[in-house]
């Protein structure tokens, strides 16, 4: 086991290395560069020109790709230029509050969603399975940031139950509570389209597993139904629910950026929209390369999970 | 036996979960508390060293924390004493001396004299001051006709510019002429912009990254002392959240709302505030080719274009019709005899069938999609289309995103477009006409990215520039005006209002025609 997920990572070190040249390659080509954005209106091509030889951006892109690596290799990213301070701080202010966020998304989405193709499939074609069926539906076809916006409109301007917006609150927050309070609408939005992505996986991969011999031997001898189906069955739909998971991780990752607008969560996908405005070169670079590294090793840990459930897997 | 019959274990859990529910839910949302006026801002500043930034949404911290030498006196775009008390201009318009203020100190307890001043001045210009490298400054420009600062003795000080420049006062007034601690910039060096320290009416209290910047009252401050104990400016990037923060009571005023939320804020709990500042929505018509490059087809373009559809309709009335380059808040140098081009389709076929141009003459025109002052750029961008399409031509549009459109535009419209969007907000009526307008300023050297040329034009703007008296100033832009009305080298499309929303908790609130964000008089109850 030690010497395949060794393996899983240095694997990991070429695509790494690939995601550092294509990050690098797309911000040096797309149109408009950092001083035209801070200059706007007064960007004059001489002013532009002193403008980018104060920010280092004259020197050959062959030059400025090395010395980025060689930077990120001694742990530094450089400094923002449009928030004044240096990448790496930024990125780790932001990225906790990603992972909070798209942590809480990821349980609440495994949890509800399992939950609900487990019931929908011990009740097949009952009225559970068809009210799930029904609202999975609804729930997948809803975009969230739009969900977003209706659940502000009505839990925090009309009922004034929840805030707006925001991590903490301005006054008198900063304690477990408040997070919470300011978590339950962004987390729940952000949840919705997995949850119902993993509510229709489970309940087909359980719907396979329960036709097969073993489950009707089971329930032959006697074992408790709730057994059969927790024990039994779940446990061996997971090897197919588990890859899923993995997958969806990464949408909640990715579909945080909308919810991260919305609701205002200082997270690292609002940060990378606003660098890119911007073209704040070396916090987009910084980021992309931070959250792909995340992408990656979190692939890893999901095929580590996969290969402890089902050890035929092992390659 | 079914598998999920509700057990007394479930029946706990869920009651104990509808208990965690409502127990979140239950406290009151956070009322903000009397003394603390908390703003809504459209983002996170870059920093708050008023040399190193361009962005509208920093100067609105800034202008609370420090002082100029000069400032806007309130409710005008014209010049006040601020730091300064008084200042004389030599006879040829080239030497400055500024009287500064007495007993006036940095929050940090340091004074402020000459020596400061001369500090600011150096660290902005001078690429060997010791303090150049907490840069870069990108708006120094605005200084460049300094040659030197002198301190003539701790409360006087000298400015030699190269040539006469008469917006130098006014840009003096700009945010970028406020003044640092010296002592804090060489305490701090790069970080000064997140540890900023000035002379104005509140000091900086902190800064939690992306979730607010505190200011609070500065006990010391050597004129009336601010309204409020403390200013919380919160970035709230997205239009439709700051509306909604507004609606639930989470910020007591938000600027730059929306013209399709501002129905939302009709009722006693709210005020809206308007100003109009110094902005110009326009569009760069190429003179150098195509249709265009005809004076009747350009004017054509002017009466085709219904203006005030444009600004009641799809700006929902938070902008004015303009009449010329020059917008109107520039009171002294408008000429208030020109009138906006009338919405006269008629008119703009005739001047076509003048022309001889055929129908379905293709024009070009490039859109952008968002951008600094460019209000609702798409929307207004079909509506022009459909106006100019009415009259005969057939205009393509084409989009892009702000920054890769400055990148097309400014290099100049030659071979590649026939119109384009375009706006400007700026301190000085120079500002605009001299950058793009002349003939000196086409691209490369400037803005002019129409290839407009008339030789009186650019002796005129030349000659104001030099003016020392203002009232000689006066009368050549309004010369320039009625002619560049005349030339039509843009569609003159409209000058922007901007807009705030208080709740009814704030008073003593307006919004500036300099559109910088005086919050020293607000009382917040």
């Amino acid at each position: 086991m030690g010497a395949h997920i060794l393996k899983r990572l240095i694997s990991a070190i070429p695509v790494l290395l690939g995601i550092t040249v294509i990050v690098f390659l797309i911000m040096a080509m797309i149109p408009g560069d950092p001083a035209t954005a801070i200059l706007g209106s007064y960007a004059t091509p001489e002013n532009v020109e002193k403008l980018n030889r104060d920010l280092g951006l004259d020197k050959p892109l062959v030059t400025r790709y090395f010395i980025w690596l060689g930077n990120m290799l001694s742990g530094g990213f450089g400094r923002s230029f449009s928030l004044n301070r240096p990448v790496i701080d930024e990125i780790l202010d932001r990225f906790n509050a990603t992972l909070i966020l798209a942590g809480v998304s990821f349980v609440l989405c495994t949890l509800l969603g399992i939950l609900a193709g487990v019931v929908s499939a011990a009740r097949q074609y009952g009225l559970a399975d068809k009210a799930i069926t029904f609202t999975v539906l609804i729930g997948i076809s809803v975009p969230s940031f739009f969900l977003g916006m209706m659940m502000i409109l009505v839990f925090a301007v009309n009922l004034r139950l929840l805030p707006v917006s925001g991590m903490y609150a301005i006054y008198g927050g900063g304690d477990l509570i408040d997070l919470a309070r300011h978590l339950v609408m962004p987390a729940l939005a952000l949840a919705v389209v997995a949850t119902g992505v993993i509510a229709r996986l489970s309940r087909s991969a359980m719907l396979e597993v329960l036709r097969q011999d073993y489950i009707r031997t089971a329930r032959a001898k006697g074992v408790h139904e709730r057994r059969v189906i927790m024990g039994h069955a779940l446990r061996a739909a997971m090897v197919s629910i588990i890859p899923v998971l993995g997958i969806q991780a990464g949408f909640v990752l990715s579909g945080s950026v909308y919810i991260e607008i919305v609701f205002q969560w200082p997270g690292v996908g609002r940060m990378l929209v606003d660098a890119i405005l911007k073209r704040d070169i070396l916090l987009v670079q910084g980021g992309v390369v931070f959250v792909a590294a995340a992408y990656v090793f979190f692939n890893i840990a999901v095929d580590v999970a996969q290969s402890l459930l089902d050890p035929r897997i092992k390659t | 036996m079914k598998p999920f019959e509700w057990s007394r274990r479930g029946l706990i859990a869920a009651v104990f979960g509808a208990a965690v529910a409502t127990g979140l839910a239950a406290p009151a949302v956070s009322q903000t508390p009397p003394g603390v006026l908390i703003v809504g801002q459209i983002a996170e500043p870059k920093s708050l060293d008023p040399a190193a930034v361009t962005a509208v949404n920093d100067f609105r911290i800034l202008v609370n924390l420090y002082e100029g030498l000069l400032r806007y006196a309130p409710g005008t775009l014209e010049v006040a004493p601020a730091l300064a008390t008084d200042w004389e201009v030599s006879e040829d318009g080239t030497e400055y001396t500024f009287t500064l203020r007495e007993g006036v100190t940095f929050h940090d307890g340091t004074p402020f004299n000459a020596d400061a001043v001369k500090f600011n001045f150096d660290r902005m210009l001078n690429e060997d001051h010791p303090y150049h490298d907490t840069g870069p400054f990108p708006l120094a420009f605005f200084f460049s006709a300094v040659q030197s600062t002198e301190v003539i003795d701790d409360m006087t000080v000298k400015f030699t510019l190269d040539a006469p420049y008469a917006p130098f006062l006014s840009n003096l007034a700009y945010p970028t002429g406020l003044m640092v601690s010296p002592a804090a910039v060489e305490a701090s060096g790069a970080d000064f912009g997140r540890n900023p320290v000035g002379t104005g009416p509140f000091k900086f209290a902190e800064w939690r990254s992306n979730e607010a910047v505190v200011i609070e009252k500065n006990p010391d401050y050597w004129g009336e002392p601010a309204g409020t104990d403390a200013v919380v400016f919160r970035p709230i990037t997205d239009a439709n959240t700051r509306v909604a923060e507004m609606l639930a009571g989470g910020i007591d005023m938000m600027v730059e709302v929306p013209p399709t939320a501002l129905s939302e804020f009709q009722g006693e709990a709210f005020r809206v505030v308007e100003q109009a500042g110094p902005h110009l929505w326009f569009l760069i018509l190429n003179a150098k080719e195509g249709p265009f490059a005809d004076k009747l087809v350009r004017q054509a373009a002017n009466y085709a274009i219904n203006k005030e559809a444009i600004v009641n309709d799809v700006l929902e009335g938070t902008a004015d019709v303009a009449a010329g380059p020059i917008p109107p808040a520039f009171a002294w140098a408008y000429d208030e005899s020109l009138d906006p081009y009338p919405y006269d389709p008629e008119k703009a076929r005739a001047l076509l069938a003048e022309a001889g141009v055929a129908e379905g003459t293709e024009v070009v025109f490039y859109v952008t999609e968002g951008g600094s002052g460019m209000l609702d750029p798409v929307p207004m961008g079909t509506a022009i289309q459909a106006d100019l399409n009415a009259v005969g031509l057939d205009v393509k549009i084409e989009t892009y995103e702000w920054n890769t459109f400055l990148g097309e535009v400014n290099p100049g419209l030659e071979g590649k477009a026939d119109m384009a969007e375009m706006a400007w907000m700026t301190n000085d009526p120079d500002t605009l006409p001299f950058l793009a307008l002349r003939t000196a300023a086409w691209p490369d050297a400037g803005f002019n990215s129409g290839y407009y040329s008339n030789p009186e034009v650019d002796a005129l703007l030349e000659q104001a520039r030099v003016a020392t008296s203002q009232d000689e100033r006066a009368e050549l832009y309004r010369e320039m005006q009625r002619i560049v009305h005349d030339d039509a080298p843009w569609v003159f499309v409209a000058n922007w209002k901007q807009n705030a929303v208080t709740s009814d908790k704030v008073e003593n609130f307006s919004l500036e025609p300099s559109f910088l964000l005086m919050l020293s008089d607000v009382v917040k109850n």
